[in-house]
């Protein structure tokens, strides 16, 4: 019954993805059809040099799309002004050169510029949602350190939290948990689980992680070459969809316990 | 806890200390003038030798404002620099800015000797030096920024810068090498630096190039934070890469380019300063460092002018070679005291 009052959030209609250079298309993947709704966390899942990032940058109106729409909230997302973008959907990359001469603080109160003024000063509403934000990501006792002092787990913590200052429908993450440990790895996607309980924001989220993405999300888009697969991963399970993700013969999946295991 | 609120009393007092450096600035020269004087000259009022007056009006007033002018003009274009480049090490000497200006300044001094005759007098103006030397360093920073695009790696920018530096002073000392010993005397004592050579009019179109370059540096301050995060986010956060990035090199040429023209290829005050303010304010966000970087850098020239000018000594040294004197050994020691250099 909850599922009719869902909002769709992003959604996208036969979507080409790729690379449109003079010489050729290079097609990454075709006829996309996928729909996120508000509080749902969706993993996008596949091999290395699949196009994960690609997609990612699709949806999120960084790079043009070869056929086929992004809609966000239903509109079109090349006709969103870029302002107004910034209101509806945030990022979080990885290996991105950002300074690490900032504070936690002042790198999430970042999040808060497509509100402030022209000199970009934050107002009593920013301070708000910067202190919320940096309360639901658990980091307040880090907001005076400079990035350079933090471990690669909390920075990325620091950088979910930009994004949640953000204050954006559609939060999406660029391989959140590289660099982490199986423990942070974890505790970075349940994160994300209770964020997208707590605000209902529409979590999408590109990881290896598919282990943890079976037991925690609503939704896996499974990217395989030129193909993708969405479901929950119940459907996917009964489908058989993950037995096909890596080459055959390394690695089997193992149904019973629903999770990838090297074949012995 | 506004944010901004506890930064101001650090300002004020670099304010004050700009005030006050810059009095002893003009206090202090060649001749000893007692100090009821100075001020005298500098109110208009009864001062006891009129040529004492005659110094501090004409000769050391316009260099303390060029000292002013010079040092927040190149502190502000180093920290642009570093936050476009996302590179600590950016500035504009660095990156070859000041070797484009050179060359363009080289060719107006020299070239009007070589191409001769009817060009001369029209070339040599002061104008036309600061719109050669403003395109020259233009012409630098927009392949800088062309190499950068292509290449992305902050590494792989300051190669760049430097590889320019040396195609400029290649092409420098081939024209040097055909033109008359005046001319070449007189680029050469232009590239030694100096603060003093300038007249009250010089001082006024100086200013107009500074001023231009101030006001749009401040008009990207919000975006300048944003650009911390490298481009990727700061398009995410609705911000105009291409504009903010167009905006900025106009702001630095103009800046680097007019500065160098009228005082010399000055080193080391864009890299130096807004590091030493990062010590002294602990802040990224540009609405705090671009005022107090504007008051660092004018300070640090205050001091290496009044250096330059030893008090009681007929000589002043060449600018140019105290900025690095200061200069060097400040960046030696901010590398060994932080280890890690951040922009």
């Amino acid at each position: 019954m909850k599922q009719n009052e869902q909002h769709s959030i992003l959604k996208t209609t036969n979507l080409d993805i790729g690379y449109n250079s003079k010489a050729e298309k290079t097609i990454i993947a075709e006829a996309i059809d996928i729909e996120v709704n508000e509080g749902e966390l969706v993993a996008v899942i596949g091999v290395n040099g699949v196009g994960k990032s690609t997609f990612l940058r699709t949806l999120s109106g960084v790079q043009d799309s070869l056929k086929g729409q992004v809609l966000v909230k239903n509109q079109k997302i090349q006709q969103i002004d870029s302002l107004k973008l910034a209101s509806l959907v945030s990022l979080v990359l990885t290996e991105q050169p950002i300074s690490k001469n900032l504070s936690v603080f002042e790198l999430v109160a970042l999040g808060r510029q497509p509100y402030t003024n022209w000199i970009g000063r934050l107002s009593k509403n920013d301070l708000r949602q910067i202190k919320k934000s940096l309360q639901n990501v658990g980091i307040e006792d880090l907001q005076n350190k400079k990035c350079y002092e933090l471990s690669d787990g909390q920075l990325q913590k620091v950088l979910i939290a930009r994004a949640i200052a953000q204050n954006t429908p559609l939060v999406i993450l660029d391989e959140p948990t590289t660099h982490l440990d199986l423990y942070h790895k974890a505790y970075v996607l349940k994160l994300l689980k209770k964020l997208t309980r707590k605000t209902n924001k529409a979590i999408v989220f590109a990881s290896h992680e598919i282990n943890l993405a079976i037991q925690l999300c609503d939704k896996i888009i499974l990217m395989q070459h030129k193909k993708v697969t969405t479901g929950s991963p119940k459907e996917l399970l009964e489908s058989g969809a993950f037995s096909t993700v890596f080459p055959e013969g390394l690695i089997i999946f193992d149904k019973a316990s629903a999770s990838f295991k090297i074949n012995p | 806890m506004l944010q901004s609120q506890k930064y101001i009393l650090p300002l004020l007092l670099l304010f004050i200390g700009v005030i006050v450096l810059g009095f002893l600035n003009i206090s202090l020269g060649s001749v000893n003038i007692p100090l009821k004087d100075v001020i005298a000259s500098i109110f208009n009022l009864e001062v006891s030798k009129e040529t004492w007056r005659y110094i501090i009006v004409e000769y050391r007033l316009p260099k303390a404002i060029t000292a002013i002018i010079t040092g927040s003009g190149l502190a502000i274009s180093g920290l642009l620099m570093q936050t476009l480049f996302r590179n600590p090490l950016a500035g504009p000497y660095v990156l070859g800015l000041s070797s484009g200006a050179s060359l363009g300044v080289a060719i107006v001094i020299m070239g009007a000797s070589i191409f001769g005759g009817a060009f001369a007098g029209i070339l040599l103006s002061k104008w036309s030096l600061v719109v050669a030397s403003s395109l020259g360093s233009l012409l630098v920073l927009i392949a800088v920024m062309l190499a950068s695009i292509k290449l992305r790696d902050t590494m792989a920018i300051l190669i760049i810068g430097l590889m320019f530096a040396s195609l400029t002073a290649a092409v420098v000392s081939v024209l040097s090498y055909f033109s008359p010993a005046a001319q070449l005397q007189q680029y050469i004592f232009w590239s030694f630096g100096s603060l003093g050579d300038l007249s009250w009019n010089e001082v006024g179109i100086l200013a107009v190039f500074w001023l231009v370059g101030l006001v749009l540096a401040m008009s990207c301050i919000k975006n300048l934070d944003t650009l911390l995060l490298g481009e990727q986010y700061a398009k995410s956060l609705g911000v105009s890469i291409q504009r903010n990035r167009l905006i900025i090199i106009i702001a630095t040429s103009l800046l680097a380019g007019s500065i160098t023209a009228f005082a010399g290829p000055i080193a080391f005050v864009g890299l130096a300063v807004p590091h030493l303010i990062r010590q002294v304010i602990p802040v990224n966000n540009h609405r705090i460092l671009v005022p107090a970087v504007i008051l660092g850098g004018s300070a640090l020239m205050l001091i290496c002018d009044i250096a330059a000018q030893l008090p009681g000594q007929e000589y002043t040294l060449p600018i140019n070679a105290i900025t690095s004197l200061i200069g060097a050994p400040v960046v030696i020691w901010l590398l060994v005291r932080k280890r890690k250099f951040l922009f």
